[in-house]
């Protein structure tokens, strides 16, 4: 038997991840349904009141953006763990880390990013610039992998609980203030025509922060709820 | 321990390659809280378990290369077929299994023919046998099978004797929870009874 390479472990878990996310494409399809819908219902709510439509817009679309990741974070572990598969995973010859990390990429690819590629164009109902756009965009680009980092902690934390979803969001959502600040504050600069790469720089560096620490902390939650 | 609940105490017991050891006791005994410690889910209260001289702790990653537990929940994702499950849970522990090589033990474990129909199509037994699948291509050497042989029918459990029998002359070692009466050829055969 050749050394097993963590690498290519690592490509299984995405890939099967990947997979299964495509067998059940209707539970893809739902978040970022709900995540267009809840975001449309403002404009339509307010009607044609362009300067408050633009002013609202960064926090209505990150709040959506929050709203919607807590309803995937659930399945995260939860399908695993009911089937055994978690099991078996904590048991591979690899760093539960690597693990976590392959679950959160499938996770993340799956259901954020369609989520971050639809924004700028549901943006536009806001009647935000060009400029705007693409700062909403990054935001979410460098926001969304951190919403599914520290989600997984939640996840991993009340594995096995019942009424599960309530929990992660009770225990979630406060965690994800300063991301909603942050990206929220960038698209906010770029409306009202100041830089907005202060807010970019921090939500950067809460990326790096929650890669290094939250898979970490989801592995030792998962060890905790598999006893 | 359980809870508050004190299973079992002062269980000790050696494996040799090649030897077999079967757990018994009734529902609730510990049988398979004993196997969760054995292979690392569950720390035990007190006590150790050691690989070739090593706590299981301190080998961590090096010692989930040397087993394959195979609990009651069968780890057999229901949207992929039985190859992919196959070859997927075996990807994962770093031993890549090559379709035809899957096909092969798939085969053997009399799913022919259903390779490629998601397993939620499969009866219980057969999404059993399809999780026993693995033990065909894995190359570990201490198996931990966890009442496996529940919904399978005679011939079944005759194959997975003569799996484990196999696994066993290779130098391999096994513990298995069951009730059943097991034949198998080991050079040593060991019976470990809980008590409730």
């Amino acid at each position: 038997m050749s050394a097993p390479s963590t690498l290519s472990m690592f490509r299984w878990i995405v890939a099967r991840d990947l997979t299964l996310a495509w067998r059940r494409r209707a539970d893809v399809l739902s978040t970022l349904f709900f995540f267009v819908i809840v975001v449309s219902l403002f404009p339509l709510g307010i009607g044609p009141e362009t300067q408050l439509l633009r002013s609202i817009a960064p926090g209505v679309v990150w709040v959506a953006a929050l709203l919607a990741s807590m309803l995937s974070l659930g399945r995260v572990f939860a399908n695993d763990y009911q089937d055994g598969t978690l099991e078996q995973m904590l048991l591979t010859p690899q760093p539960l880390y690597l693990v976590v990390m392959g679950k959160v990429l499938a996770q993340w690819l799956v259901s954020e990013v369609p989520l971050v590629l639809i924004a700028p164009l549901i943006g536009v109902q806001f009647d935000l610039a060009p400029d705007a756009l693409l700062t909403l965009f990054i935001s979410l680009l460098l926001g969304t992998p951190i919403l599914s980092l520290i989600g997984s902690i939640g996840a991993a934390l009340t594995l096995g609980l019942r009424g599960s979803g309530v929990l992660i969001s009770l225990l979630i959502l406060p965690l994800y203030i300063p991301v909603l600040i942050f990206g929220a504050g960038a698209v906010d600069a770029s409306i009202t025509g100041m830089s907005a790469q202060a807010n970019l720089y921090l939500l950067a560096a809460f990326l790096v922060v929650s890669l290094v620490f939250a898979p970490w902390a989801t592995s030792a939650a998962l060890r905790i709820s598999l006893e | 321990m359980r809870g508050d609940r004190r299973l079992f105490s002062k269980v000790s017991f050696a494996l040799a390659p090649g030897s077999f050891l079967q757990l018994t006791g009734p529902n609730g005994s510990g049988k398979t809280s004993l196997l969760r410690i054995i292979c690392g889910l569950m720390a035990p209260e007190s006590g150790e378990i050691r690989w070739q001289g090593a706590e299981i702790r301190a080998l961590a990653e090096e010692y989930s290369q040397s087993i394959t537990y195979i609990g009651h929940r069968n780890g057999v994702k229901e949207e992929l077929s039985s190859l992919e499950n196959l070859r997927i849970s075996s990807g994962m522990t770093g031993s890549d299994v090559s379709s035809e090589e899957a096909q092969k033990a798939l085969a053997r474990m009399g799913l022919a023919g259903r390779e490629n129909l998601p397993a939620r199509f499969l009866s219980e037994g057969q999404r059993r046998r399809s999780a026993l699948a693995r033990l065909i291509t894995c190359n570990t050497k201490l198996w931990l099978l966890d009442e496996v042989l529940a919904s399978l029918d005679q011939a079944a459990v005759r194959l997975i004797e003569s799996v484990v029998g196999e696994h066993l002359n290779k130098g391999g070692m096994a513990i298995v929870a069951t009730h059943q009466e097991l034949h198998i050829s080991a050079g040593s055969f060991q019976r470990l009874e809980l008590a409730s």
